[in-house]
């Protein structure tokens, strides 16, 4: 499968990256290379095979609806990169 | 004989009968870090002595209260720095981690110190767990104590280094695609893989969700299962923890191997692997079966299918895991930030390295319109398919035996510059993640360098005793792990 | 050109749990920015979350009440986007196997039909945090007090034609979550919220037209105003010969229009996929029977039993079902010996207009039924007449005082004396002979102003039945002087 640019700009933009121009050529170059070797499974016929999203038959793993104590929030807040007393703060959003 | 060169059982035996005091023995410990450390850097973060030695008073004076603790209890151990400690750093060997402190315990930690453990500080990893070398660490490589200039392997490549170079007596790793069994390869120890599930995840800092699970680094098998035999079982903060019977490991260990059916899968004796290790490995088959195992060659013919289902479900999973990392809540923000957008991206693009960026990308890839069913979907089917030929080999053997990795150590600096050459390097690892089994690292021989070899042990979900018990007949019949990197300097 | 307005909802209830859906922090709504929060609920890293068992539960009652088809093994996904609110960058929800399909909703229209609302589907997730702006400091403060509480989100067929068929709806549909204890549907404090989708076309068209999606509207007004503000703004594009964008659109309440939201919010690629930190959930028959078991008698029953086994007046049977507060209120005292017509005039007037003038919801109200079912037996007793116990209803209703202390200390109780009435209506007709003169002359009017002057003179608290009887015997006896 051919990877262009744009694709890869596609990807950075979902994912919030932005790489500059010669990592993003080289980074466009690797992941081509990288799919192509994957399209090695699809000599594996599939289509009659359930996917697997849980290796294991565990199901219903249930918590009882019994309030605990909150945490701390000083200790919350303490690893915020701009420190607040009460949040954690970001530029302005919209609206 | 020094302190630093006992396993952990044996010191953990020590400490019991009062020869040792948790107090010496962490000083031994503290001694050897301060000699290693700046030669193989296998800590991010080694603790103050006053802290350490504090905490081996506390469980010296719990012992002498007659608490029972454990048999590793004062035992001086360090985990992968991706396991959450309490206000202490914690930080995924990455920029974009800062100083993160987390403000909770893992459940392993936990039940470790209710154990009677003495933490040493936490340790050098491949960023976020993606890599095989310990190169990509933010704070830089581990070396391997075999030979300062090659990768300890990765990501324990710390936890790999600290128990070869004798830091500590036993490590925490966690295992996304053989991150505690192959480095165990490259440093001559034992690690552990066990089951998926059997260990809780909480306090895990996640790079692919449904497959990382923790284990033990240690000197031997009987290590590794008392260390299991602390950690394991059902937590109520781990949905996906299994509810099975814990412990009892260690006790399980006689050593009797005989009827025992060990398969050989011939397909993971092929094209790639490395003359000696292949020779090491098929040696170590023949010493199980002179102990009573019966070997036999197999098939199992899914492995040209494992390493591309493993690199779209772990880089899908971590693209979404690694997604919190954003510059707001903790950790590392970028400066010069125009926007919440520009924030988010400046944090990110510089924050994490070159790897972490390429997993999050193809797992991006992966999962985005258009590309779900090709990639992502495809690789949940494959994933059934080999999840079906690891039941079906089970059905006729109680383990499997294979190599843990094509090659010893490679020299730093070679391994990153083929992303694609190195993810093909997993190729005996990885299937055991996407099937959740158990698997063990044990070394057996050393290549012409002088550098260790590892076997792998392979069993069925929750065959942790079987695996054990192979691995401890065997180290019961061999002294490799009981070879250390300064008796190959004293030679 | 005719056009017809096509509509479908996608609307999101707040289960009223006691903790979270992945955690146990308390889901009390308001509190401190961040201290309803723990380590999971902020996602902080290693953190994993653990589905709390009456979230199901919730959703599969309210999927069973909407005559939905229960997803016998279900799973959550993870829907990943970008934004301060959502704390982990994805928000735990459900894409493939949603635990509800294909309900219905019957509603009345307009012109008094039932239409069947198709449900497409119901499914469970997580709730975002509240982003504030501090103009002060020009930051947004991110409060994750609200991130995680539980959520359904109930998505409609396209099937409404009008914002009355839409109001219907979400009155049904709240009439119905409510029954069932699953949600208390406060739509001010957010937990109802809607987002509408709307497009139109010619009258008798087959195909549907390009359509707008409207976020968050959380008022029944502001549903009503922005489909009756959005379709006209279609209608008037594709009059004009413009297309109609399929977009993002945010309803501005105080410029009583919608807003195209900027373009980069509305590209989204979720890349959902299975949450692999829960395990399945798998639903088998005993739980559905259980669970079926707990169903409680919906308003439609109620309001047909208040007819058949009380003899209300439909009328009153649905009004007094509508919520499910007032319905319980009104059963209560009923059950503690109150007539229920009674109590019905008594709910629908006085207690509804209390409620509406103090500005409370049912479940807000403290006056309890046991007070009600006092005053109406005083009534009953004739130890108070009906306009001294509105008086005493007004004065005990905020506080549920009681009652007979009320009507002691303040001397309300009834006269019923004959001989003090005699004295008085012996003054009254002595002091208005003309008034006299013209009910003898018969003028029954002049009755009703007599009566009036009577009860003045007793501060209104003779018994009605004896100034009456009092007064007309004294007329009679100057009748035949």
């Amino acid at each position: 499968m051919k990877i262009t640019e744009e694709m890869v700009d596609y990807v950075s933009t979902l994912s919030r990256l932005k790489l500059p121009q010669e990592e993003k050529t080289r980074m466009t170059g690797e992941l081509e290379r990288i799919l192509e070797y994957m399209d090695v499974l699809n000599a594996l016929d599939t289509s009659e095979v359930e996917p697997m999203s849980h290796v294991f038959p565990v199901k219903n793993v249930l918590r009882p609806d019994v309030v605990e104590p909150s945490a701390d929030r000083a200790e919350l807040l303490r690893n915020a990169p701009v420190p607040d007393q009460e949040a954690f703060l970001v530029p302005k959003t919209v609206e | 004989m020094e302190l630093w060169e006992l396993t952990a059982l044996e010191l953990g035996g020590l400490i019991q009968k009062r020869e040792v005091s948790p107090v010496e023995a962490a000083r031994a410990a503290l001694d050897r870090i301060a000699g290693e450390q700046p030669r193989n850097n296998a800590f991010v973060t080694a603790l103050e002595e006053e802290r350490v030695l504090e905490r081996a008073k506390a469980v010296e004076a719990a012992l002498g209260r007659g608490e029972a603790l454990s048999p590793l209890a004062g035992v001086p151990m360090a985990l992968k720095d991706n396991i959450c400690t309490r206000g202490l750093k914690t930080s995924c060997a990455s920029k974009i981690l800062g100083d993160f402190a987390p403000p909770y315990d893992a459940t392993l930690v936990e039940r470790l110190q209710a154990a009677g453990g003495v933490l040493l500080g936490k340790l050098n990893m491949d960023e976020f767990a993606m890599g095989s070398t310990s190169e990509t660490s933010w704070y830089g490589p581990t070396r391997n104590p075999w030979d300062l200039e090659r990768v300890p392997g990765g990501s324990s490549g710390g936890a790999a280094a600290a128990v070869a170079a004798g830091e500590c007596w036993y490590a925490v790793g966690s295992d996304t695609g053989g991150s505690i069994r192959q480095p165990a390869s490259y440093c001559g120890v034992t690690g552990m893989k066990p089951t998926y599930g059997t260990v809780s995840r909480y306090g895990l800092i996640a790079y692919a969700s449904s497959l990382d699970q923790m284990g033990p680094l240690a000197r031997s098998a009987a290590d590794c299962a008392a260390v299991l035999d602390l950690v394991m079982g059902r937590d109520r903060r781990d949905g996906t923890s299994l509810d099975v019977p814990a412990g009892g490991l260690l006790a399980s260990l006689t050593g009797d191997i005989r009827g025992m059916r060990i398969g050989l899968p011939a397909d993971c004796f092929g094209e790639g692997l490395d003359g000696e290790v292949r020779a090491a490995v098929l040696a170590a088959a023949q010493v199980l079966r002179d102990r009573g195992a019966v070997v036999e060659e197999c098939a199992l013919p899914i492995m040209q299918y494992v390493v591309p289902t493993y690199y779209i479900i772990a880089c899908a999973e971590a693209s979404s895991n690694l997604s919190r990392f954003d510059g707001v809540k903790y950790g590392w923000r970028a400066e010069g930030y125009e926007d919440l957008t520009d924030l988010y991206q400046k944090t990110r693009t510089e924050g994490f390295g070159a790897e972490v960026k390429r997993r999050i990308l193809l797992g991006t890839f992966v999962l985005s319109t258009g590309y779900y069913d090709a990639y992502y979907k495809k690789a949940l089917q494959v994933k059934a398919v080999i999840k079906e030929a690891y039941d079906a080999a089970f059905q006729r053997y109680d383990l499997l035996l294979t190599p843990v990795a094509p090659t010893t150590a490679p020299r730093l600096g070679e391994s990153l510059q083929d992303p694609l050459k190195m993810y093909l390097s997993d190729i005996y690892t990885v299937p055991l993640n996407l099937a959740g089994l158990p698997g063990l690292s044990m070394p057996c021989g050393f290549d012409g360098q002088g550098l260790p070899i590892g076997a792998q042990l392979i069993g069925p979900a929750l065959g942790e005793a079987k695996v054990l018990a192979a691995a401890h007949a065997f180290q019961t019949e061999t002294d490799y792990h009981k070879k250390s990197p300064a008796g190959k300097e004293a030679c | 050109m005719t056009w017809e307005t096509v509509i479908g909802l996608e609307t999101h209830v707040e289960l009223s749990t006691q903790t979270k859906i992945f955690c146990s922090c308390t889901t009390a709504f308001g509190g401190e920015p961040n201290t309803h929060c723990c380590p999971v609920c902020t996602g902080m890293p290693g953190t994993l979350p653990v589905v709390n068992e009456k979230v199901l539960e919730f959703a599969v009652k309210a999927g069973l009440a909407l005559h939905g088809e229960i997803t016998r093994r279900c799973k959550f996904d993870r829907k990943n986007y970008f934004y301060p609110d959502l704390p982990k960058a994805y928000q735990v929800s459900q894409l493939y196997l949603p635990i509800v399909r294909n309900g219905r909703v019957p509603i009345r229209t307009e012109s008094g039909e039932e239409k069947v609302i198709r449900i497409h589907e119901l499914h469970m997730e997580e709730d975002a945090g509240k982003l504030v702006h501090d103009p002060w400091i020009d930051q947004t403060r991110c409060d994750y007090n609200r991130c995680g509480v539980p959520l359904i989100e109930i998505v409609t067929e396209p099937d409404f034609r009008s914002a009355e068929e839409v109001i219907a709806y979400l009155e049904k549909l709240r009439s119905t979550l409510q029954y069932l204890g699953v949600s208390d549907c406060k739509m001010q404090e957010g937990s109802l919220r809607c987002d509408v989708n709307l497009s139109v076309r010619p009258a008798g068209s087959q195909e549907l037209g390009t359509r707008t999606e409207m976020k968050n509207l959380n008022s029944f007004k502001a549903i009503a105003r922005s489909i009756a503000y959005e379709a006209r703004r279609q209608i008037e594009a594709l009059e004009e010969g413009k297309w109609v964008v399929q977009e993002t659109r945010r309803w501005d309440e105080n410029k009583d229009a919608t807003f195209a939201m900027r373009s980069k919010e509305n590209a989204q690629d979720y890349r959902y996929f299975p949450e692999p930190d829960i395990p399945p959930l798998e639903i088998t028959e005993e739980y559905l029977e259980r669970i079926r078991a707990q169903i409680p008698e919906m308003a439609e029953e109620k309001a047909a039993r208040y007819q058949s086994q009380w003899g209300l007046p439909a009328y009153d049977a649905q009004m007094l079902t509508g919520e499910k507060a007032l319905a319980d209120f009104f059963e209560e005292t009923v059950a503690l010996g109150a007539p229920p017509k009674q109590a019905a005039n008594w709910i629908m007037g006085e207690v509804l207009r209390r409620l509406s003038v103090d500005g409370l919801e049912e479940k807000e109200m403290r006056l309890t039924s046991k007070t009600l079912a006092r005053l109406i037996a005083l009534v009953q007793e004739g130890k108070v007449n009906r306009n001294t116990a509105v008086k005493v209803f007004d004065a005990v209703f905020s506080e549920d005082g009681d009652v007979d202390t009320y009507v002691r200390e303040h001397g309300l109780e009834q006269v019923s004396d004959a001989g003090l009435v005699g004295q008085v209506v012996e003054q009254v007709l002595a002091a208005n002979a003309k008034s006299v003169e013209d009910y003898l002359g018969g003028k029954e009017k002049a009755f009703g102003f007599l009566v009036g002057q009577v009860m003045r003179q007793l501060k209104g608290q003779a018994a009605p039945q004896v100034v009456n009887q009092t007064l007309r015997e004294r007329l009679e006896q100057r009748k035949t002087m």
